[in-house]
């Protein structure tokens, strides 16, 4: 067997097993924060209980939430390795590995006949991105439903700019409780159709404890519609707003709201070559 | 902060002396139900006493007989599937994000919603334990499980006088989007 299969295998695994069991250092420090901030009796109680489980998960090392999502994967490979098909064989294998040993909900199904092949792999699941780096990293990026289920890619007029940030707000307004607010929006604007969605989604690996001028905007006039956390009315429906942009036709404006739920899962593993 | 108000079932007309907003503590027995498990009710009927009886709208992950995760899943779904649950008895219905009108209509003078923050399945496991299940041939996640509730902590969302929290924030959101929209920024 290809001497590179079984530490991408052993890496992928390590990576879901801590994405769904530990939360990353700045979405604690976001949901804290935010946690401080809220003024709203129901909210705060909201937040005492996504506190505690946080906290409850990590001592019984158990998944987070029973939605532990599908695998998207981002894997960095630096010059000296080849890029073959054993890299994306062996991340799926890590997939099938994590979804016994950690154990993840099965969640994925063929899209029309809808049946369950039971390891949270299937045809083009898991999503793998590659690129070239300087290490050899896996970072996977579980999704639940819940959440993507509410996301939205729109093809603006190219001089209404200004109209992105309704877009987003519009989201949310549409998503009430469903995504499980307090959000974290992965904003991608600008490339195609399809490179739009794939920038939002990717801002969600982005630290979501600091926002530029831009994204703190955004994220401002999404609070003040008062969804609040669960759709139970608060100050705070997003704890951040992240954007990734790429250059675009001169004729479009491709805007995608990638939505995650306030358990913004992702972990990040370097592959270890004997 | 106000004290939880504790509830223990089966629940009786106390529960109509809650309202939409106030923290209560649930203990005593609940009966999970999903999409799958309302169909064959309605079909087959209902394999435990409703009277008084608590829904909890989830799919529990189970391990040796033991509760893993059991978060509460998206209510909604079940909007045009309680009625009859409602009528046979059961009191409280539990689950994440709220309901529609028709099901806040079919709580009057009867019961409550409680909603639990979605995404803590470990802190609802932690206040958990298996009692029996029904339906197992629907699969782990549809079953009908039977648990007792140690405390869990949850918000009353729709009240038995027609007071809906989830209605309120939407309302308000929709008119704070309006006035947004009007603020010259489209």
């Amino acid at each position: 067997m290809d001497a590179l299969f079984e530490p991408v295998a052993a890496a992928a695994e390590q990576a879901l097993s801590e994405a769904a069991v530990f939360l990353p250092a700045d979405v604690r420090r976001a949901i804290v924060r935010a946690s401080e901030k809220e003024s709203n009796p129901v909210a705060k109680r909201e937040y005492a209980n996504i506190l505690r489980n946080i906290a409850l998960a990590e001592e019984l090392r158990v998944p987070l939430c029973q939605d532990t999502g599908i695998p998207i994967f981002y894997v960095t490979i630096p010059p000296d390795v080849p890029l073959t098909p054993v890299i994306y064989d062996a991340v799926a294998e890590g997939v099938r590995r994590a979804t016994k040993s950690v154990p993840l909900r099965p969640n994925v199904v063929d899209p029309l006949t809808r049946h369950n092949t039971g390891n949270n792999t299937g045809g083009g699941m898991p999503v793998v991105h590659v690129r070239s780096g300087d290490r050899f990293t896996i970072t996977v990026l579980p999704k639940g439903a819940g959440a993507e289920n509410c996301s939205r890619v729109a093809m603006l007029i190219p001089s209404h700019v200004y109209g992105i940030e309704g877009f987003v707000v519009e989201t949310m307004l549409l998503a009430e409780g469903k995504p499980c607010p307090p959000v974290v929006i992965g904003l991608g604007i600008g490339g195609s159709f399809d490179h739009a969605a794939a920038l939002a989604k990717e801002a969600l690996l982005q630290p979501i404890d600091e926002m530029t001028e831009y994204e703190q905007t955004i994220c401002d006039s999404v609070n003040r519609i008062g969804i609040g956390p669960m759709g139970l009315g608060g100050d705070i429906t997003a704890l951040a707003v992240k954007v990734k942009t790429a250059s675009c036709h001169t004729a479009s404006l491709p805007v995608a709201v990638n939505v995650q739920c306030w358990a913004n899962r992702h972990a990040t593993v370097e592959v270890k070559q004997r | 902060m106000k004290k939880p108000i504790q509830l223990k079932t089966p629940l009786g007309y106390e529960v109509l002396s809650l309202h939409a907003g106030d923290a209560v503590e649930l203990s005593g027995i609940v009966y999970t139900a999903r999409d799958e498990a309302h169909l064959r009710m309605k079909e087959e009927g209902i394999p435990f006493d409703p009277k008084g009886a608590a829904i909890y709208h989830c799919g529990p992950v189970i391990r040796d007989g033991k509760i893993i995760a059991a978060g509460p899943t998206t209510s909604a779904r079940m909007n045009a599937l309680s009625g009859f649950l409602l009528d046979a008895g059961v009191r409280a219905l539990i689950g994440k994000g709220g309901m529609d009108s028709t099901v806040r209509k079919q709580l009057e003078g009867r019961g409550v919603y409680l909603a639990l923050t979605g995404g803590a399945a470990v802190l609802a496991a932690s206040r958990m334990r298996l009692k029996r299940v029904y339906f197992e041939d629907l699969g782990m996640a549809e079953a009908v499980w039977k648990i007792e509730l140690d405390h869990l902590p949850l918000v009353v969302g729709i009240d038995g006088h027609g007071g809906d929290l989830f209605e309120k924030v939407r309302v308000s959101a929709k008119k704070e989007y309006e006035r947004y929209k009007i603020g010259g920024k489209q």
